[in-house]
């Protein structure tokens, strides 16, 4: 790809300098404006008021892009699958309502702005004593023992109340009143910048991380751990550290959680909670640091947006993830990515057209799949629930058989079309990029 | 007495219906390097195939429908999915059959309802067949005994006295070799993974109607049987039975022991209650932590035997 660089008529890239801080962490200022001004935009004038459902679903997608990071410490950048994520995130947000609890009772004073630092020493701690265990394997056993250890803890979770509080979960109360700022904690949107505030340090903090003798060793074990070990690093120890490390983020995530819902029950250490963290990071892309922030920032739209329309979102979400790990293994990062060079030599627009082309049959695709989907789920479940499938104002009847077979028409010819525009735009691709590094050589 | 032999006979049972889904991933596992998190959602599949067909023709023609239909599943799933994922490494395989796992729970969700459904053992089934001081034993549970012991032999005789067991056999423990001999691989994967479908059905089958059939089956079934493959060894069906067995053994002894940590300290004469230091920890009775078990022998054996019993190579 250097040779893409060397193109005479490719942008200029500044190295040093305010400019080349400006352009790398630009888009993280922006995304950090955006986010603080997202909630006014869907202010009620007229009221006065927040929309509830708006500063929600930012709040969720601010502790999910810290989860989702956290999860790639371990996944993206040490090569680590782990399907018991969650624990840490669980068991930090038990931390901190068992802090809010005893700093309520007057045990001891802390500031509300530090509370989330209690559920992130809890992870931290909970994940050097479970990644002394599991980080002295690696690959497929790796995987295994943080399986079992995510159903130990969901099992423990259900049969220990005096921590976990049983089903029930534990409940608290984040107006403790100790805040630094004079905030009351009341109102969601004052969780809210708090949230972004702890969203910001830890992303930051992440990102630092990465570029620290220990991030680099983590590659280095991902890429190739037998070189690491010649070179004298032990790969367990770096996997230790990092696994740990992970552990306090998703602690902190975990501990905004609590302060956002006031209950942590079982739940947030469950199996499903992990496998959020898994889809989240992988549809994001495990290659970029972004990536995973991308991909919190999907599927809770997803979440909480879709799944006020249809039952089934979570057969989408899947749907997606499994289009995702068998043509674009690098996720939505990996595919924004590949568009880098011809965006720097200038050439993105060529793409226009094919992807235009792509669009339409795309379009009338996903279309048939839905409908057949809905459908399924209308049958059963909708119809459990005693819920007729209405698409603006006009109701479908679940059982004509003409609905399902426009459904799979749609999907059918859909599906054939995208797929030769598919080759089509693969070749148009393919001869854009020859092209380039064609003109980069001359 | 009467305990330890109930007890033995419902952990035998249990063990066999476990081996039938564990020997099918282990093979799978050993050779393709795939931990195949969708093989307990193929079980389910068996079940609810079992329950629709033996709803309109009878169970008898389920128990032959089902399997075959989950085999021709395995075998679309491996030659469509997998194979093009292969590509991108063992990580994006996991990946592919977890997300698999998670769309075929919805996708029976959205088929068969959120309810568990009443698949039932057949009436000509439905009755004692021999009581053990005073304790009733089923017949479904007799013939649940025969039809694994049946496909036991079935498994053994394929593999020791055909050409294509001897080829899946060396494949096991030498896939790169097995190739480089022109043996068509990518065939025989494909056989082995319908063949681990179709047996995963077939406990879907009789496990259905034994124990319940419903959408979550799968998400309690599904790392039982990773524990038993984990822990029985990579490449060995004999370790995958013994550890099959033991599992059985040990999930059943464990709800019908009574006693928890307390009562074993009492015995040493350490008295323990509620109030002391982890005494919540002491006091919780076996059955209680039985769930727990699998796990715990999961990551034990992980640390201190990466192979598991009987495997040739670490995991």
């Amino acid at each position: 790809m250097s040779e893409i660089l060397a193109h005479p008529g490719a942008r200029p890239v500044p190295t040093t300098g305010a400019a080349a801080f400006a352009r790398r962490h630009g888009p993280w200022f922006l995304a950090l404006a955006v986010a603080l001004a997202l909630p006014w935009l869907f202010y009620d004038w007229s009221r006065a008021r927040h929309s509830g459902f708006v500063v929600a679903m930012l709040s969720q997608m601010s502790m999910m892009a810290i989860f989702a990071l956290s999860y790639n410490m371990q996944m993206g950048q040490a090569g680590l699958l782990s399907f018991g994520h969650a624990v840490f995130f669980g068991l930090g947000g038990y931390c901190t309502a068992h802090a809010l609890n005893a700093v309520k009772g007057g045990s001891f004073w802390l500031p509300t702005e530090l509370v989330p630092l209690v559920g992130g020493v809890g992870g931290l701690v909970f994940a050097i004593v479970f990644g002394y265990v599991a980080t002295k394997q690696r690959a497929t056993a790796f995987a295994m023992i943080t399986l079992g250890i995510g159903e130990l803890v969901t099992a423990c979770a259900l049969m220990f109340h005096t921590f976990f509080g049983g089903e029930g979960g534990v409940s608290t109360n984040r107006m403790i009143g100790t805040s630094l700022l004079g905030w009351s904690y009341g109102p969601s949107i004052q969780v809210y910048y708090l949230i972004v505030a702890w969203t910001a340090i830890a992303v930051a903090l992440m990102m630092l991380l990465t570029r620290t003798p220990l991030g680099r060793m983590a590659n280095a074990c991902r890429d190739n751990f037998e070189r690491a070990q010649f070179v004298g690093y032990d790969p367990s120890i770096v996997r230790f550290f990092q696994f740990a490390l992970s552990g306090f983020f998703a602690g902190i995530a975990g501990g905004l959680y609590t302060l956002t819902y006031e209950i942590v029950t079982f739940d947030t250490v469950a199996g499903a909670m992990s496998a959020n963290a898994l889809l989240m990071t992988y549809i994001g892309g495990v290659g970029a640091f972004a990536g995973p922030v991308l991909g919190a920032v999907l599927i809770v739209l997803l979440q909480s947006w879709v799944s006020l329309l249809s039952n089934s979102w979570l057969v989408y979400v899947g749907v997606l993830f499994i289009v995702m790990v068998t043509f674009a293994p690098g996720g939505i990062a990996g595919i924004l990515l590949m568009h880098e060079p011809l965006w720097r030599a200038g050439r993105l627009g060529r793409l226009a057209v094919p992807y235009a082309r792509l669009l339409a049959p795309g379009v009338i695709a996903v279309a048939g799949f839905v409908l057949l989907v809905e459908l399924c789920s209308f049958l059963t479940i909708g119809a459990a629930q005693g819920k007729a499938f209405k698409l603006s104002g006009l109701t479908i009847d679940p059982q004509h058989p003409g609905a399902w077979l426009i459904g799979a028409l749609l999907l059918g010819a859909g599906g054939l079309v995208l797929w030769r525009e598919g080759r089509r735009f693969r070749a148009a691709w393919e001869a854009l990029v020859e092209e380039i590094k064609a003109g980069a050589r001359a | 007495m009467e305990l330890l032999l109930v007890s033995l006979l419902n952990g035998l049972v249990y063990g066999m219906l476990l081996f039938m889904l564990a020997s099918g991933l282990t093979l799978i596992f050993s050779m393709m390097g795939v931990l195949n998190f969708a093989h307990a959602s193929i079980y389910m599949l068996g079940a609810y195939f079992a329950y629709d067909v033996s709803r309109h023709i009878g169970f008898w023609p389920a128990l032959v429908v089902a399997p075959v239909l989950c085999g021709g599943l395995g075998a679309l799933i491996e030659m469509y999915g997998l194979r093009r994922v292969h590509r991108n490494g063992h990580i994006a395989e996991l990946l592919f059959t977890f997300g698999l796992a998670f769309i075929i729970e919805k996708a029976v969700q959205m088929i068969w309802g959120l309810l568990p459904v009443p698949y039932r053992v057949p009436a000509a089934l439905d009755h004692t067949l021999f009581h053990v001081y005073g304790t009733n034993f089923p017949a479904y549970r007799g013939f649940m005994l025969l039809v694994s012991a049946l496909m036991f032999l079935a498994i053994w005789l394929m593999l020791t006295r055909t050409r294509m067991g001897l080829v899946i056999q060396a494949a096991l423990t030498h896939p790169e070799m097995v190739g480089a001999l022109g043996h068509n691989v990518p065939r025989v994967f494909t056989t082995v993974f319908a063949g681990g479908c179709a047996l995963a059905g077939l406990a879907g089958v009789i496990g259905g109607n034994y124990l319940v059939t419903e959408p979550s089956m799968a998400f309690t079934m599904g790392p039982i049987v990773f524990v038993v493959v984990v822990f029985g060894g990579l490449g060995s069906l004999a370790g995958c039975f013994i550890a099959s067995l033991i599992m059985g053994f040990v999930q059943t002894f464990a709800v019908v022991l009574e006693y928890s940590l307390a009562d074993a300290l009492a015995a040493i004469g350490i008295k323990v209650s509620d109030a002391t230091a982890l005494g919540e920890v002491l006091t919780i009775p076996l059955p209680r932590i039985g769930a727990l078990l699998p796990f715990v022998m999961l990551i034990l054996i992980l640390l201190f035997r990466p192979r598991g019993l009987m495997g040739t190579r670490d995991t």
